[in-house]
C-alpha cells in the first residue's frame, strides 16, 4: 500500500479523530439533557473570553506541556511511561525541599535550584522502572503504574509524618519563603495589562516553551535523539547498528521523568507555594492524551496542551454555570485517547483506501 | 499481639476485601492468557459498580443490578475489543482510555440521574445481596475455635463471594482441561499456530475479553451492592490495578491468583485496622502497608524472587498472513 501524503498523516487523520471524539462528547452532553452548543459557548467564554480565563488556561497548559513532552520522549524510544503522575508527585517533593532549604534571596536563583530539584526527583522516580525494563525486562507500563501508587503513599507518609509543620493538622508542608515566589504573568512588564492579578499562570510557562524547543532539538538534531528514534523504530536494527539498548532506555526514561518532575515548578512553586497531597491532580495522565494528540512532536504537544488547558478551564466554568460536572472533561480526555490512540486505525484504513483509489483514478 | 476473635475478624475482612480483587484478577487472567493486555480492569469494575448501584436503586432488585453491572462492564469490554482486536490498536492505550471513560462517565450519569453529587441513592436491603447463612452455622456458633471460623469466616457472605471462590477451580478446569482453554492459552502464546489450525484468533480473543467483562462486572457489582450500599465516585480506588498486580504475582495462574488476591486483601484489612504496626525493631507506617502490594509486585516483576513471564504474544495485535 502506498504511503499517505504527509499532510494527511499529520493533519487530516488527527483532525478526523478529534472530530469524532468531540462529536461523541456532544452526544454525551445531549444525553444528560444539556445543550452542547451552549456548553461550547460557555467553555470558550470561560477559558478564552477573559484575561482571567486565559491565565488559568495557560496555567493548566503549562502543566500539560511538561507531562506531554515526558510521554512523547519516552514514546520515541518505544517506552510507554504511564508514571508521569508519580514522577510529578516526586518532582513536587524536590521543589519543596529546595524551596524550604534556604531563605532564597531572589526568585531566579530559587527557580534554577528548584528546577534542578524537580528534574532530579522526577528522574529518580523514573530510574527504577527504567532500570528494571532495561536490565530485567520488567514491563515498564506495569512498573510505572505501581510506582504511581508507591509515590502517592510515600508522599503521604512524608507530608503527614515529616514535613508537616508542628501544630498543623493539614498534611502539607509549610509555606515557601517569599524569596521563592515566582512572578505571575501579571508581574511581567508588558503582560501586566493583559493578565489579571489573581491568575496562577507564571514564568514557568516560558520554561515549558523552552523545554519544547529543547526536546525538538534533542530528538531531531542530536546524535542521542537519532539513537532514541532508531531504537524506538526497531530495537533489533538499532542493536545491530551498535546502539546500546540499556543506555537508550535509561536516558529516554530519565529525561521523561525529569520533564514530568519539572511540572512541579508550575503547580507547587508557582501556584500553591507549598506542597500538598495530590498536587498533580491527574496532569500526569493527561500527558498521555496530549502526546498522542500531538503525534509526539513538541509543537503538536504544545497545541494539544493548550487545547487541554482550554478544556480544563472551560470545564471548570461549565461546572459552575450549568449542571454539567467537571467529569465531562475526563470523558472528553478518554475519548481523545481512544480515538487518536487506540482506534487510530479505524480512521486511517478508510482514509488510506480513499487516497489509493484517488491515486489510481488520477493515473 | 492479636487475640483469636480479632484474627477471625481480620480474616473475615480479608475475604470481603479480597473477593473483588479475585474476580478482577481472574478477568485479567482470561484476557491476558489470550494475548490481550488489560489495564482497563479498574474502569470496567467502576462501570459495573455504577450500573449495578443505579439499577438496584431504581428497581430495588439486586439481581437486576447484577445484570446491569455486567452489561456496563461488557460495554467497555467491547470498546477494548474493537480497539485491541478489530482495529489492532495499542492495547495499553485502549486500557487507559477505558479507565478514564469509566471514571468520567459514571459520575456524569450519576449526577444527571440522581443529583446526589455523583453517588447513587443508598440501597435498602432488597437492593443488596445479603449474607447467606450456611447450614448449621447458628448451631455451631458456640463451639470453641471451629464455631467462630465456620460462623464468621465461612458463613455469612453474599452469594457473589461464593461465586468468586467457585470461579477459581472453574477457571483452572476451563483453562487446563478443556479444548477452549487450550486454544485460549495457545492464542496468547502463538496466535499464528492457532490460525494455521483453522481456529479463529479474533473469535477466541473476543471470547476471552467477554469473559473478562463478565468477571469485572461481578467484581464491580460486589463492591457497589454487596460490600457497600450503593455506588460512590471512584469507589474502585485502584483495586483494578491491585488485581493486575496480583495477576503478575500469581504468574497468570488461577490457583495462585486466589493466594495473591487474598494476601493483598489481608494487607488491606490490616492497613484498615491498624494505623502503625510495631514489629519491635521497626514501626511500619500505614502508608507502607498500603504500598506493599505494589512494592511486592515490582520485586516479583524484577525477577529476583521467581521470575514472572507473561504470555508471549501479550499486547501484540494479530495480523493474518496474506
Amino acid at each position: 500500500m502506498e504511503k499517505l501524503p504527509r499532510w494527511a498523516d499529520l493533519i487530516l487523520i488527527p483532525a478526523i479523530n478529534l472530530l469524532i471524539a468531540f462529536a461523541i462528547s456532544a452526544l454525551v452532553i445531549l444525553a444528560i439533557g444539556e445543550d452542547p452548543v451552549n456548553a461550547i459557548r460557555l467553555m470558550v467564554s470561560g477559558a478564552l473570553g477573559s484575561a482571567y480565563g486565559w491565565g488559568y488556561t495557560l496555567y493548566y497548559a503549562t502543566n500539560f506541556i511538561f507531562t506531554g513532552l515526558a510521554v512523547a520522549v519516552a514514546f520515541h524510544a518505544s517506552q510507554f511511561n504511564i508514571g508521569g503522575e508519580g514522577q510529578a508527585t516526586l518532582g513536587g517533593l524536590g521543589v519543596a525541599l529546595v524551596c524550604l532549604a534556604l531563605p532564597w534571596p531572589h526568585w531566579t536563583l530559587a527557580l534554577l535550584a528548584a528546577s534542578l530539584g524537580a528534574a532530579l526527583f522526577g528522574a529518580a522516580w523514573a530510574a527504577i522502572p527504567a532500570w528494571l525494563q532495561a536490565k530485567r525486562g520488567s514491563h515498564i507500563v506495569i512498573t510505572t503504574i505501581m510506582f504511581n501508587f508507591i509515590g502517592a503513599s510515600l508522599l503521604n507518609y512524608i507530608l503527614v509524618n515529616i514535613m508537616r509543620p508542628v501544630g498543623s493538622m493539614d498534611p502539607a508542608t509549610a509555606r515557601f519563603p517569599a524569596g521563592a515566589k515566582l512572578p505571575s504573568l501579571h508581574d511581567i512588564p508588558g503582560l501586566g495589562l493583559i493578565f489579571g492579578k489573581s491568575t496562577p499562570a507564571n514564568v514557568t510557562l516560558f520554561i515549558a516553551l523552552a523545554a519544547c524547543v529543547a526536546v525538538w532539538a534533542l530528538i531531531w538534531h542530536t546524535r542521542l535523539g537519532y539513537q532514541i528514534r532508531a531504537f524506538g523504530k526497531s530495537e533489533a536494527a538499532a542493536r545491530y547498528a551498535g546502539i546500546n539498548p540499556v543506555k537508550i532506555i535509561m536516558v529516554a526514561m530519565l529525561i521523561s521523568g525529569a520533564l514530568s518532575g519539572m511540572m512541579a515548578i508550575n503547580n507547587v512553586m508557582g501556584e500553591s507555594e507549598r506542597l500538598v497531597l495530590n498536587a498533580v491532580e491527574g496532569a500526569g495522565f493527561i500527558g498521555i492524551a496530549v502526546a498522542l494528540m500531538g503525534r509526539n512532536h513538541p509543537f503538536g504537544v504544545f497545541l494539544a496542551a493548550i487545547l487541554f488547558g482550554f478544556l480544563y478551564q472551560g470545564g471548570a466554568e461549565l461546572a459552575l454555570e450549568t449542571a454539567i460536572p467537571r467529569e465531562l472533561i475526563t470523558v472528553i480526555q478518554a475519548l481523545v485517547i481512544l480515538f487518536t490512540g487506540a482506534l487510530d486505525n479505524m480512521v486511517r484504513r478508510p482514509v488510506e483506501r480513499a487516497f489509493l483509489r484517488a491515486g489510481k483514478e488520477a493515473q | 499481639m492479636m487475640d483469636f476473635p480479632t484474627l477471625i475478624q481480620i480474616l473475615d475482612s480479608t475475604v470481603r476485601l479480597g473477593v473483588p480483587l479475585l474476580l478482577a484478577c481472574l478477568a485479567g487472567l482470561y484476557s491476558e492468557r489470550a494475548g490481550v493486555f488489560d489495564i482497563g480492569l479498574e474502569g470496567k469494575m467502576l462501570m459495573a459498580a455504577f450500573f449495578s448501584g443505579a439499577i438496584a436503586a431504581v428497581t430495588g432488585s439486586a439481581w437486576l443490578g447484577l445484570l446491569a453491572g455486567i452489561a456496563g462492564s461488557m460495554s467497555l469490554a467491547v470498546v477494548h475489543g474493537l480497539a485491541a482486536i478489530t482495529f489492532r490498536g495499542n492495547q495499553l492505550i485502549s486500557g487507559v482510555a477505558v479507565n478514564f471513560l469509566a471514571s468520567g462517565f459514571t459520575v456524569l450519569i450519576a449526577q444527571s440521574w440522581f443529583h446526589e453529587g455523583g453517588r447513587t441513592p443508598a440501597l435498602m436491603s432488597g437492593g443488596r445481596f445479603g449474607p447467606i447463612i450456611l447450614p448449621g452455622a447458628e448451631a455451631l456458633r458456640e463451639v470453641p475455635v471451629l464455631g467462630p471460623i465456620y460462623y464468621e469466616l465461612l458463613s455469612g457472605h453474599s452469594i457473589l463471594v461464593y461465586v468468586a471462590f467457585a470461579c477459581v477451580p472453574l477457571t483452572w478446569w476451563v483453562l487446563f482441561r478443556t479444548r477452549f482453554g487450550l486454544r485460549l492459552r495457545a492464542v496468547g502464546e502463538n496466535p499464528a499456530a492457532v490460525d494455521t489450525a483453522g481456529v479463529s484468533v479474533v473469535r477466541l480473543r473476543y471470547s476471552a475479553i467477554a469473559i473478562a467483562g463478565l468477571l469485572c462486572g461481578l467484581a464491580g457489582t460486589y463492591l457497589a451492592i454487596s460490600l457497600s450500599a450503593g455506588f460512590g465516585k471512584e469507589m474502585t480506588g485502584g483495586r483494578g490495578f491491585i488485581a493486575l498486580a496480583a495477576l503478575i504475582f500469581a504468574k497468570w495462574r488461577p490457583v495462585p491468583a486466589l493466594g495473591a488476591t487474598m494476601l493483598f486483601g489481608f494487607l488491606e484489612a490490616i492497613a484498615n485496622r491498624y494505623q502503625n504496626i510495631d514489629l519491635g525493631i521497626v514501626v511500619l507506617p500505614v502508608q507502607f502497608m498500603q504500598a506493599l502490594p505494589y512494592i511486592l509486585t515490582v520485586i516479583i516483576l524484577a525477577g529476583f524472587v521467581g521470575k514472572a513471564i507473561p504470555p508471549r504474544a501479550g499486547g501484540e495485535p494479530y495480523v493474518k498472513e496474506r
